[in-house]
């Protein structure tokens, strides 16, 4: 029979994001769900209950013991937990590394399952329900707009009649997801930005959106075990070069927006105090890891705060709350993706297949067993450059390959001069002058042939065949030197000779004509 | 004409011989090139006529005047697209003629020793005069060349013409493979040096007949061994031989010029030979011996996935959308003569604003640089037209690939299946573009029967159907 999904009204403060727009709704119901939602739930968002309602959704007091399936997006508070009934489901935010209390009491309720959004695997087919990053993107998109309100200059760089603007100088620290819809922000804004990430091979990905990579040479980046398409946490050595490179960017700065996360770890401190003082007075910082502990010393997380040099820090928690009708339209579409997989048969009964490698990650609680952690999925459709580790070369490593290459190729030169020059001398003992002669035209000939041949054009090898052919008919020149003899029988076969060479001489010429008039220059 | 002059006109004709083929570096000195060519063959032909001991004038002036013609004709007749057997055809003329040649010297020689033993030698005129001045060591050395010429020459010959029927579609151009076939050749070649050894020995001219008509079959059965895809190394090998073929016969007659052009020429389609290998990465051996080299380690990686067709209104919308274009042309674009088509095509989109580019394989078509002969038919500026490493790194910011009756050429499996036949050789990464659409007939496989998984790839596309046919609805779209 089919199953209900209820979205219930978001309780945590500043929340304004809700699981389920006008819009999904129709797509959801198509997949053979009814749907209920709490009254009021989306108004936060500018969605109001009439809209719901002209969208077929029912409007109802309180979701949680009428519905089949939850969804939500904040993670549920422990009163919520408490309400899940026994065989339903629960679709939402849950960080079940952050919160095993709360897996816990979700797993005591005995649900069908609980499945997880923050825990969709970063494969090529997961994407279009991977809600971190539509989250991830529009955070990074209101860092930008939160810093240029704070901000009291362009981001352009202009030249009017009252004088010139210097552009905004924009540093973003870590290019996941967010790092990078904040370089796109701020470029199309006009600013000059510049970005840095511990993971070399995304520099191609900054580089593309139009920002700078601040390029740290070093060779260990911290990346082993097993590749999740995340951050992994640095070598002491090596976060002492970066801090050193951001120390000395942190004058020229105007605006610094920091995106640095290491899943399921207290954010890095890359932002210290002192390269805040070192800011320019009205300088912006904007720290995205907030919630976990921010990047910046002085974050206070949920907070803006003004320093004693003037540099506004902004560690607010909600930047996708802060956009609600376009986050919940993409958390409800991640959503909406979600239930697409659950139910195959578009019966609006969900299958939690957990033969299915993505409903298998998002899956924490199923038949009221806790199933997380998830056994490892390798990410083998993240970017290419990203998974076979590729090892640059050191110039050294250059220097010396190309010194044996060379070595190699004078031991065989060396060894094919001796090699002729040994034949060729057996030759000249036992051969008569005459053929040596000739044979030292011939080697020579061979010798000029094959440097002026290396030379053709790809393109001209057709003409080239068409020429040799024409020039391979020199052996007309034999045919010429017979062609007097008495004997009937030579004159003969030396005419046919001619003859045969003859047309060889004009089609081959004249073909090799017709062909390289056509080669024509733009 | 006295000896010096003669040689030193051939000294000229060969410098202007190196400078013809030197000056096929670019396309705008190939033009004057030509003319080098041209004039050192008419320089060399001139100082032999004027040689003393050339005769019998009124035949020589019929027999070039009439090949002369005959040679014109079929210059101006030839279809673009049929040059490649063009050029195996008079591969064949060459390889016969030196034959010819070599019987002729042996004739020459008889009559030269006759004329020695009657202490009539005074009275030989041109070349029978050269070979009763020779010491017996000299004829010993002259007698191998002339083997060697032979042997060569109608190598080139059978195998030339064989060539031709399978380029011109008048043989199957599948790889005939007898059994035992590699112990067929070497027998036929093991037969001929002990004729060779016999001839050396004074045995008399039926030797160097037969020599003539074993190392003909030879010719065929070599060439009828290979199949369709490795014809551009086959026509390269006889081109070469054909310039070997003409070198010995320089040799035999003591013939400098003839030596030298025929080491150039042979050079050349050596190193033609060579390119062709390296843009198939199989080795000349594997090639020659036919078939496809050595059984790779396992079986080919499974392509699993569907092919997803589409049409040409779908073409035409993405063509729309993209900026960048790249062309890649193969074999198919001959066969359906559609290179007129793609280069219309071709100056509508540049009219629109858009980068359009050819990217040309070593192995596209049947001969090398076919597809460049053939888009500068149709008038494709050249600086469009672009060699693989030229292009390969810009696959990834193209946004649309058409690949016109290519197929191994653009195989990914080349490079991600190691037990693929074609394992390693290099490939156009056309599948790190946006958008890839394949005109092809049918569902068939390529040249060497390997799957071609771009074909089931996300962003390919099929156009089944004529290229010709499709790339004129394509054009009709457009306006």
């Amino acid at each position: 029979m089919a199953q209900t999904v209820g979205v219930p009204k978001e309780l945590a403060e500043d929340e304004k994001r809700v699981a389920l727009t006008p819009e999904t709704a129709g797509r959801i119901q198509k997949l053979g769900y009814k749907l209920q939602i709490e009254k009021g739930a989306g108004e936060d968002a500018n969605f109001s209950d009439d809209a719901y309602r002209d969208a077929g959704v029912d409007v109802v007091d309180n979701v949680w013991d009428s519905a089949d399936i939850v969804m939500k997006v904040r993670q549920p508070t422990e009163d919520e937990a408490g309400k899940l009934g026994e065989g339903k489901t629960l679709i939402s935010f849950v960080w079940p590394a952050q919160n095993e209390d709360l897996v816990k009491t979700l797993s005591d309720r005995k649900p069908h399952a609980v499945l997880a959004m923050d825990q969709v695997p970063r494969i090529s087919r997961a994407q279009k329900l991977d809600a971190l990053s539509s989250m991830a993107n529009i955070a990074g998109y209101r860092a930008v707009v939160e810093a240029a309100n704070n901000f009291g200059r362009f981001f352009t760089g202009q030249v009017t009649a009252a004088g010139k603007v210097p552009p905004g100088k924009v540093l973003v620290i870590g290019a996941g997801v967010a790092g990078l819809a904040a370089i796109g922000a701020a470029r199309s804004m006009g600013a000059i930005v510049r970005s840095f990430d511990i993971r070399p091979e995304v520099a191609e990905q900054i580089e593309s959106m139009g920002a700078e990579f601040l390029f740290l040479d070093f060779e260990d980046s911290g990346d082993d075990g097993p590749d999740t398409g995340y951050a992994k946490p640095s070598s002491p050595e090596f976060r002492e070069k970066q801090l050193a490179l951001f120390r000395e960017q942190a004058p020229d700065l105007d605006i610094v927006i920091t995106t640095a996360l290491i899943p399921g770890r207290p954010a890095p401190k890359l932002w210290l105090e002192d390269m805040v003082k070192a800011m320019k007075p009205g300088s912006v910082v904007v720290d995205l890891a907030a919630e976990q502990g921010g990047n910046c010393d002085l974050t206070v997380p949920g907070e803006r705060t003004v320093t004693d040099n003037d540099v506004t820090i902004i560690g607010y928690t909600d930047m996708a709350s802060r956009m609600a009708a376009q986050s919940s339209q993409l958390y409800g579409t991640n959503l909406r993706h979600m239930l697409d997989d659950l139910t195959p048969e578009k019966d609006g009964v969900p299958n939690v297949n957990m033969e299915d490698v993505v409903i298998r990650g998002c899956t924490v609680v199923k038949e009221g067993e806790i199933t997380f952690p998830p056994p490892a999925v390798s990410t083998s459709a993240t970017p290419k450059a990203a998974a076979p580790k590729k090892k640059e070369e050191t110039p050294e490593e250059k220097a010396a390959k190309e010194e044996a290459a060379l070595k190699k190729s004078n031991t065989t030169t060396t060894a094919l001069l001796l090699g002729g020059g040994a034949l060729i001398l057996l030759l000249g003992t036992i051969a008569p002058p005459s053929f040596m002669q000739h044979f030292i035209v011939f080697v020579l000939a061979c010798f000029v042939g094959y440097h002026v041949i290396w030379n053709v054009a790809h393109s001209l090898h057709t003409p080239l065949m068409a020429i040799t052919n024409a020039v391979s008919s020199i052996i007309i020149v034999g045919a010429l030197l017979q062609i007097g003899s008495p004997s009937i029988g030579v004159m003969i076969l030396a005419a046919l000779s001619v003859l045969m060479a003859s047309v060889n001489i004009f089609g081959g010429f004249l073909v090799t004509r017709r062909m390289l008039a056509m080669f024509q220059k733009s | 004409m006295s000896i010096g002059l003669t040689n030193a006109a051939y000294v000229v004709a060969a410098i202007l011989f190196i400078l013809a083929l030197g000056g096929l570096s670019n396309q705008e000195k190939a033009k004057r090139a030509i003319w080098y060519g041209i004039i050192g063959m008419v320089i060399a032909i001139v100082a032999t006529i004027a040689e003393p001991g050339v005769g019998n004038f009124a035949i020589l002036a019929v027999m070039i005047v009439v090949g002369g013609v005959g040679g014109w004709f079929v210059a101006k007749k030839v279809q673009m697209t049929q040059m490649p057997e063009l050029v195996a055809g008079f591969h064949s003329l060459v390889g016969l003629a030196a034959v010819f040649i070599g019987i002729n010297t042996h004739l020459l020689l008889e009559r030269a020793t006759a004329a020695k033993a009657d202490g009539t030698a005074g009275e030989l005129l041109g070349f029978a005069a050269t070979i009763a001045k020779k010491t017996p060591v000299e004829i010993g050395i002259m007698k191998v060349e002339l083997f060697l010429g032979i042997l060569i020459g109608a190598i080139t010959f059978t195998g030339s013409i064989i060539a031709y029927g399978k380029l011109a579609g008048k043989l199957s151009s599948n790889a005939l493979t007898l059994p035992g076939r590699h112990m067929l050749n070497i027998a036929g070649f093991v037969i001929c040096f002990i004729l060779g050894y016999l001839y050396l020995e004074g045995a008399g001219l039926w030797t160097m007949i037969v020599v003539a008509i074993i190392a003909g079959v030879i010719g065929c059965h070599l060439i009828l061994a290979i199949g369709g895809a490795d014809m551009p190394v086959v026509v390269s090998m006889l081109n070469s031989y054909s310039g070997w073929a003409a070198a010995a016969i320089g040799f035999t007659l003591g013939n400098d010029l003839l030596i030298v052009v025929g080491a150039l020429v042979g050079a050349s389609g050596a190193i033609l030979s060579y390119i062709m290998c390296r843009g198939m990465n199989r080795s000349f051996a594997s090639v020659i011996l036919g078939g496809w080299g050595g059984d790779a380690g396992g079986p080919a990686a499974e392509v699993d996935g569907e092919m997803v067709p589409t049409n040409v209104e779908n073409t035409v919308q993405l063509l729309d959308d993209a900026d960048s274009i790249v062309f890649v042309p193969g074999y198919g674009l001959a066969v359906a003569q559609a290179q007129t088509a793609v280069s219309e095509l071709t100056k509508k989109l540049i009219a629109k604003g858009k980068t359009v580019r050819f990217a040309i394989h070593p192995v596209a078509g049947r001969l090398p640089g076919h597809m460049n002969v053939l888009l500068a038919e149709a008038k494709v500026p050249y600086d469009y037209v672009l060699e693989m490493d030229e292009i390969n790194d810009d696959f990834p910011d193209t946004d649309f690939v058409m690949i016109i009756g290519a197929n191994d050429i653009v195989n990914p499996a080349a490079q991600d299946d190691p037990n693929s036949p074609i394992a390693g050789m290099p490939v156009l990464e056309v599948w790190k573009a946006k958008n890839v659409v394949i005109s092809k007939r049918g569902q068939g496989k390529g040249y060497s029967g390997v799957e071609n998984p771009l074909f089931f790839k996300d962003n390919s596309r099929m156009l089944y159907g004529d290229a010709k046919d499709s790339l004129d609805a394509i054009l009709k779209q457009m306006d």
